[in-house]
């Protein structure tokens, strides 16, 4: 009862602000766009690669491209579900409404991950199928193995960044601090010490390079990853547990 | 009603409410007044659950604030009429409020016709002034139909007409049997509203009185004298009994006498007086004298350097 009232309030929340329309169709949008153009750059690509890299060609996987860049809209959709209420001062209303705090958070973080949910998986299905269509012969079918795996894969990918996201703005508040951390370390950062070889083997632990395992489907010809692509996705499910426990423990124990 | 024992609140070194006992009761308007910075606020957040204590303890209606089912039902708060996301609607910012107490719909409709916003109803709330800000604050308030009702402030930045509301407002709402919490730093209007009287200073309380007690024993009247002829006055006034005692500038005050008396008496021992005046001293003055040790932020009375204009007002 209490915890079905809370969430039917935080549905009135999340739709009745703008910002949700317009992180999660640009998500949408940036994703599918960007996937499409190097799909259709990759195609043309193809016939000067190496023999090694046509080797390890993975259609699939290359049309998720634009995930990289869609995702950041996907980071700002949770980080504001959460910093809107600290910025706004509406967090005190909200709990004094609201005052079992455990209650508060998991009716705000249901609400919020359903819809992410909802949105990852439109991204990730509309991504896979508009980017083969660029790929013309070298397309992947969706019957293929391990495609769907892939495909349903980009949709929790998704959804586990906005939770994370969420997660690291519970525990700092701010919505400028969460993204200023949030964007450069998705965007960049991890990007870097994934692919630099003295930091690669601890760089592939952090979220989104482990989460990204699930999208593959033709792995590199010397892959030597320590984990599938469901430990991946487990690995990046744990980020997502820590961060979302330091959210719940730092707002239990706060003055609101 | 609202029970704080022993309720103590330390940031650091720094104690902002210091042991307070008191009883808010049902029925009538209790002011709870302070000047900026006496730890108003804070009380008020530890009494919702918002802050916790370092001490103490806080009960609504015999119970903590976060025991309470539905806790919109027992106790409505205005604490900060900016605490509204300025991109959502009145509409939807109490809708969400009402989901979350399980409140019908139809109860949104009524308390936005209650404080008059229901013409701006669907617009968002960033476009509001600062007594809209207020009036959608108050709505949330009452939005539960609740027993007990605190404002912090709720007269800050309203306009003649919009005081007058909320100060009808509230009292209907004590006259209902409901009680009533409201804070503010301003004496004069707190002796408009208020049946009942807290006073706090540096976190510590210094009064807890009905309010025409306070009036009773703080707004001292007297008598001012002046004449040419003041040790004949002072003889004379000293062999009927009374105490003169010199105010400055050839004045003398007389306190508890009235000035027929005095005009009487000066007039059979023909001393010439120039000035026979009686006096009441505010209860602005009562509480400043109250709080005079423990204003945190003093400003100096002497002339400031820049500009002096709109001190009156920056503060309503």
């Amino acid at each position: 009862m209490a915890a079905t009232q809370v969430i039917r309030s935080e549905w009135t929340k999340i739709r009745s602000v703008a910002s949700t329309v317009w992180t999660l169709s640009l998500t949408l949008l940036v994703t599918i766009a960007l996937g499409m153009l190097i799909s259709a750059l990759s195609k043309n690509e193809f016939d000067n690669m190496s023999a090694r890299d046509r080797l390890s060609f993975d259609p699939t996987f290359i049309s998720f491209a634009g995930m990289s860049l869609g995702q950041l809209a996907m980071i700002v959709f949770g980080v504001l579900v959460v910093s809107n209420e600290y910025s706004s001062g509406m967090i005190r209303t909200s709990l004094a409404a609201v005052p079992q705090r455990g209650t508060f958070l998991f009716g705000k973080l249901a609400v919020a991950t359903v819809l992410a949910l909802a949105v990852g998986m439109a991204t990730s299905f509309a991504a896979f199928l508009l980017g083969q269509a660029m790929l013309g012969d070298l397309r992947a079918s969706i019957g293929d193995p391990g495609v769907l795996r892939a495909v349903i894969g980009g949709g929790l990918y998704m959804t586990l960044i906005a939770m994370f996201s969420m997660g690291v703005a519970a525990m700092l508040r701010s919505p400028m601090l969460s993204l200023g951390i949030l964007m450069p370390f998705f965007f960049l950062i991890s990007n870097i010490l994934g692919n630099v070889g003295a930091t690669e083997k601890i760089g592939r632990f952090l979220p989104d390079q482990a989460g990204n395992r699930i999208m593959q489907v033709v792995p590199p010809v010397d892959d030597d990853t320590p984990y599938g692509p469901w430990g991946g996705l487990g690995i990046m499910a744990l980020w997502v547990v820590a961060a979302l426990l330091g959210g719940y423990v730092l707002l239990k124990r706060r003055d609101a | 009603m609202i029970e704080l024992e022993g309720l103590t609140k330390r940031y650091g070194e720094k104690v902002a409410v210091n042991n307070l006992t008191f009883t808010v009761r049902p029925g009538i308007v209790t002011g709870f007044l302070g000047p900026n910075g006496a730890g108003k606020s804070t009380t008020m957040r530890m009494m919702l659950g918002l802050d916790r204590p370092t001490a103490g303890d806080v009960r609504i209606d015999g119970r903590h604030y976060d025991r309470l089912k539905d806790p919109l039902k027992y106790i409505g708060a205005l604490l900060d009429a900016k605490a509204v996301h300025g991109g959502r609607s009145a509409f939807s910012h109490l809708l969400c409020l009402a989901q979350s107490n399980g409140i019908p719909r139809k109860r949104v409709h009524e308390v936005l016709d209650t404080v008059g916003l229901t013409a701006v109803a669907r617009k968002k709330a960033k476009g509001f002034s600062l007594g809209m800000g207020q009036r959608l604050g108050i709505a949330a308030a009452l939005l539960g139909d609740p027993r007990i009702l605190m404002f912090d402030e709720p007269v800050n930045g309203l306009d003649p007409e919009g005081i007058h509301w909320i100060r009808t407002l509230m009292k209907s709402l004590a006259g209902q049997g409901r009680t009533v919490f409201v804070s503010s730093h301003l004496m004069s209007e707190m002796a408009l509203t208020a049946d009942h009287l807290v006073v706090i200073g540096q976190g510590r309380l210094l009064a807890d009185t009905s309010m025409a007690d306070f009036i009773a024993r703080n707004s001292r009247s007297y008598v001012r004298i002046r004449t040419p002829q003041p040790e004949r006055l002072l003889d004379v006034l000293h062999e009927a009994g009374i105490t003169a005692v010199e105010a400055g500038g050839g004045a003398f005050e007389v306190d508890g006498e009235k000035p027929e008396r005095i005009g009487e008496l000066a007039a059979q021992q023909q001393v010439v007086l120039h000035e026979l005046s009686p006096q009441q001293a505010s209860l602005e003055e009562a509480f400043m004298r109250l709080t005079a040790g423990s204003v945190e932020y003093h400003a100096h009375s002497g002339a400031p350097a820049g500009p002096q204009w709109g001190n009156d007002w920056k503060k309503g």
